[in-house]
């Protein structure tokens, strides 16, 4: 073999890298998902503050929805609170803004994996899929466990905390971006712990700046 | 003493050099993403995975998904070791 053993190294080195760490990402899909997040968030804020649902000015019910009660006893709440309008509809917001992230990630991902001539789907892939969608999953359960008992107030620190460390746990198989970026989210999660009733401003910087400004230094630092 | 002493010639070749690099950081790794990683063909890897196997750096699993056959590559122990001493050859190569 002609090269000499600095580019050996090199080479050795690279292939340690993309061997462990899924690298097709693009900084647009981070700038997109915050995108989404905020859109989301704003949606959300119109349907808690300014829509009128008849069943919350019930006066046994009126208390329930007061996002600064943390913690809220009464267990009588059950299937008919968790699936009252008002939670369908911050539900099904939701669930767009994970659908068009998931969506554009998928994407550019595959773009991208297509450029550097790799398989989108790999064993790195799924190990990264497996990392994220444990913790993940776990807290999806715990927030619907949380909107059951009415404790609507803890969801956004529950969400924050909970993706945080989901990214903390598929770091290691990814960017290396993304650990500072877990670190951030669970921080700020704890913090909003303490502030009960900003929860959706914390939601909208956690999912929606974070993600905007992380999205911009990756993509300004990958190219 | 040689300045190449413990330089192992059964990594004289990118594409070896490329597989050992590759299963020293992963368990199990299959020949599709093998071949992937390495940008190398099929006839290719196979040729320079089955001398790595010879020499017993590598261990090779031929096993079924359904219908498919599919071959994974793993480091052995002996595999490791040498590796990690042309990697410290390497290494004093570049220092001198």
């Amino acid at each position: 073999m002609n090269q000499n053993p600095y580019d050996q190294l090199k080479e050795i080195r690279s292939l340690m890298e993309r061997s462990t760490r899924f690298v097709s990402l693009s900084g647009w899909t981070g700038v997109m998902a915050g995108v989404y997040s905020l859109i989301g968030a704003s949606a959300a804020y119109y349907v808690i503050f300014k829509m009128n649902f008849p069943a919350d000015d019930l006066p046994q019910r009126a208390e329930k929805y007061d996002p600064g009660r943390a913690v809220n006893y009464n267990y009588s709440h059950g299937l008919d609170d968790l699936l009252s309008d008002k939670n369908l509809l911050l539900a099904g917001i939701a669930i767009l803004v994970i659908l068009f992230s998931a969506g554009t990630a998928l994407y550019q991902s595959s773009v991208k994996a297509r450029m550097q001539g790799v398989r989108l789907w790999n064993s790195t892939t799924r190990r990264l899929f497996v990392q994220l969608i444990i913790p993940l999953a776990a807290g999806g359960i715990f927030c619907i466990a949380l909107l059951f008992y009415g404790n609507a107030g803890l969801i956004a620190p529950a969400m924050l905390v909970f993706y945080g460390l989901a990214l903390l746990n598929g770091s290691k198989y990814t960017l290396k971006e993304f650990h500072s970026l877990a670190l951030c989210e669970i921080a700020l999660g704890l913090i909003s712990l303490f502030f009960i009733g900003y929860g959706l401003y914390f939601w909208a910087i956690g999912f929606g700046i974070l993600h905007i400004i992380y999205g911009i230094l990756m993509q300004k630092r990958y190219k | 003493m040689s300045i190449i002493d413990g330089l192992n010639k059964n990594f004289e070749n990118r594409v070896r050099l490329g597989l050992m690099s590759v299963l020293m950081v992963n368990d199990w790794v299959d020949f599709t993403d093998m071949k992937e990683l390495l940008n190398v063909t099929d006839g290719n890897l196979a040729s320079h995975s089955s001398a790595l196997e010879k020499v017993e750096y590598i261990e090779v699993k031929k096993e079924f998904v359904g219908k498919k056959p599919r071959t994974s590559y793993r480091v052995t122990q002996k595999g490791r070791e040498t590796f990690q001493q042309h990697l410290k050859a390497l290494e004093k190569l570049l220092a001198s």
